[in-house]
């Protein structure tokens, strides 16, 4: 077996961890540099200072683009967790032919390349008055995140005992409370990291919102893209370190979702 | 008895009936939501790409006039009169420039040849129409431009999916290839294949090896390692990809080390080229492999491979005869899910590739957003989506649509 002597699992060991290098390494190499008390992106470090964050909010665009970010990553999760979830429950409980094709339809915005939908929304958001707006946007990555939740949400609803809510409606609970009091706690966990995953990808959509937005509706992926094809300064670096932390965060809760989900399901952490 | 089985069952058939009705009904909402704004503006999109509408707009005499004419060669004079006299009507309009670059897609040049002669028509024909005509500009008289007009005046055309794949009409309405110097999407098709492939090699050869020992080693150890996996995918693909800048353009961290380090006289070019484009894609794309490869071979029991090495087998045919064909479904699935979202990718080769590493995406967002060639864009998006849906199909097939998680 590979790796089953000494020196083999050694090899693998040291294999892995320079993949595992490969993979976290250049996101951590941003953050001293954005430290820096220099504007060149070299090391060592001149010095370390605050000045690039200071920039960051002094700078009008990373403020406005980071509103319009912020509204169209809350309405884009709130529709998305909203279709997402009765979708999941639906499904769950129907049988019939095509179910298989709806399922493949409903998951296609994650393969579909985002370029596609962009063109097409492009096009006929316009005829709906969707261009120009930070709904249309909006809208735009509700298409992409609502799979996301789907599929959290079918996960945590396949491990739900069915005897469960039947036992509820036994004693004489109407569905809407048997949901809120049996059904919704278990599935709560995947419910909110399929919000999570829905947020980031709206939070991080670039693609769409260059066909979609002009310069009133710029969102904070815009802001980063047109920086970065520029010249990559400390600035856009601090602000791309902000992203890093906010990513680490939301990492840090689906994790925490997914034990509590998985010990709610009787399985071991 | 026997009454009341059927009873239950029908009382069970209704039930089921009324459950699913009830999953319908929740299913709805976002059914509807994606048939609105995802399934159609595809479709509408899709249309574009067969769109053949400028003639029938500006010149809607003639193009009826032309759809009845059946032959090569100049068309009867009746039907030449009323393409002159609607051409002259359409300057007057100032719709003549839509004929002009609808015609020039036919062929290059054929933009000034219709703007000249919208501009030189006189009032009445000096002899015949057709004689006035081949007067302001002899190419009139050649067949080239009347066939050319004709598949303007049809109702679809497939102009724009040939040009996507190199081809075009000649003036005998046959398809052929186009003259090397404009040949250039079979080149970006090839180059998106192709890209996309050594992609997704380099992932499995990373993720192989990492997803095994993660899927081997006890869950506490493999949890924070796992996370560290996971962290990339979170992280903003803008964030990763600037990352990729500051570390491997000419002054970055990568040549400055190795300049340092004396393994290099001088900085090399590691951005702005393939390399950059391979480099951060397979960083980009490493999770969608190690994730998939990762739950299957969780579920691989060692036992089995122990069984075989008890039985004499060397440790390799072990791996190779066991190990590797259990792990096949997780290769498939990653090596599935890899490639098909590398076929789609715009920002990073956009903000890591040069000239020559744009990717299909690329020209989709080019011509709709810079020249608004939309029947050009909507063709060669055609291709990707379908290229992608036939992929999506066989990943269903093969791994099965429940599966499909990215994250």
């Amino acid at each position: 077996m590979l790796g089953s002597g000494l020196l083999g699992r050694a090899t693998l060991w040291a294999f892995a961890l320079l993949v595992l290098l490969f993979l976290v390494l250049p996101i951590l190499v941003i953050v001293p540099l954005s430290f820096s008390a220099g504007a060149f992106l070299h090391f060592p470090l001149p010095g370390l200072s605050l000045r690039w964050y200071a920039r960051l909010l002094e700078h009008e665009p990373w403020r406005i683009t980071l509103k319009n970010s912020l509204i169209v990553g809350a309405i884009a999760t709130l529709l998305a967790t909203l279709l997402g979830t009765l979708a999941a429950m639906g499904l769950a409980r129907a049988r019939f032919a095509g179910k298989g094709l709806l399922m493949a339809l409903m998951l296609s915005p994650m393969i579909v390349p985002v370029i596609i939908l962009a063109t097409g929304a492009y096009f006929f958001y316009e005829r709906l008055g969707l261009t120009s707006s930070l709904l249309g946007l909006a809208i735009a990555h509700t298409v992409l995140g609502a799979p996301f939740v789907l599929v959290t949400v079918s996960a945590t609803l396949g491990a739900l005992d069915p005897t469960l809510v039947r036992a509820a409606h036994g004693l004489g609970a109407p569905p809407w409370l048997a949901f809120r009091k049996v059904t919704l706690p278990i599935i709560a966990p995947g419910v909110v990291s399929g919000a999570l995953f829905a947020f980031v990808t709206s939070f991080d959509e670039v693609v769409v919102a260059l066909f979609l937005t002009g310069p009133a509706q710029r969102t904070l992926p815009r802001q980063m893209f047109d920086g970065i094809r520029e010249e990559i300064n400390p600035e856009i670096l601090a602000a791309a370190t902000v992203l890093v932390a906010l990513a680490v965060l939301l990492l840090v809760v689906a994790e925490l979702l997914r034990r509590r989900s998985a010990r709610l399901r009787g399985i071991a952490p | 008895m026997a009454t009341s089985a059927v009873e239950l069952r029908r009382a069970l058939r209704r039930a089921e009936r009324r459950s699913t009705l009830g999953g319908l009904a929740l299913a709805l909402p976002l059914t509807a939501f994606l048939v609105v704004f995802f399934l159609l503006p595809i479709l509408g999109m899709l249309a574009k790409a067969v769109e053949n509408s400028e003639l029938a707009i500006a010149m809607p005499r003639s193009t009826e006039a032309l759809r009845a004419w059946q032959g090569l060669g100049p068309p009867p004079e009746p039907v030449v009169a009323i393409v002159a006299a609607e051409l002259k009507e359409a300057h007057a309009r100032r719709q003549s420039a839509m004929v002009a670059q609808r015609l020039n897609r036919e062929e290059a040049g054929w933009r000034n040849l219709i703007l000249s002669t919208a501009r030189r028509l006189p009032d009445g024909p000096q002899g015949s129409w057709l004689e006035t005509l081949v007067a302001i500009d002899p190419a009139w008289g050649e067949p080239a431009i009347w066939a050319g007009l004709r598949r303007a005046a049809r109702p679809w055309t497939d102009i724009f999916l040939l040009a996507a794949i190199d081809l075009h009409r000649d003036d005998h309405d046959a398809i052929v290839r186009v003259p090397p110097d404009q040949a250039i999407y079979l080149d970006v098709l090839l180059r998106t294949f192709w890209i996309s492939a050594l992609v997704t090699l380099f992932c499995l050869i990373l993720g192989y090896p990492l997803a095994y020992l993660l899927a081997t080693l006890p869950e506490r150890w493999a949890n924070p390692l796992l996370i560290l996996v996971l962290l990339p995918f979170w992280t903003s693909l803008l964030v990763r990809t600037a990352a990729w800048i500051v570390l491997l353009q000419r002054e970055g961290v990568i040549n400055d080390l190795l300049v340092r380090l004396g393994l290099l006289a001088e900085p090399v070019a590691l951005v702005f080229n393939r390399t950059g484009v391979l480099v951060a894609m397979t960083h980009v794309l490493m999770p969608f492999m190690v994730l998939p490869l990762y739950s299957v071979m969780r579920g691989i029991p060692l036992s089995l491979t122990r069984a075989a090495l008890s039985l004499g087998a060397t440790p390799f045919l072990a791996f190779r005869k066991v190990y590797l064909p259990l792990s096949m479904p997780g290769v498939a699935a990653g090596c599935l899910l890899v490639f098909i979202l590398a076929l789609g990718y715009y920002i990073t080769p956009a903000l890591v590739g040069g000239a020559a590493d744009q990717m299909i995406s690329y020209f989709v967002a080019f011509f709709t957003l810079q020249t608004a060639n939309w029947g050009m864009a909507a063709a060669l998006a055609t291709l990707l989506l379908v290229a992608t849906l036939l992929l999506y199909v066989v990943y269903a097939r093969l791994v099965g649509i429940d599966r499909l998680r990215l994250g």
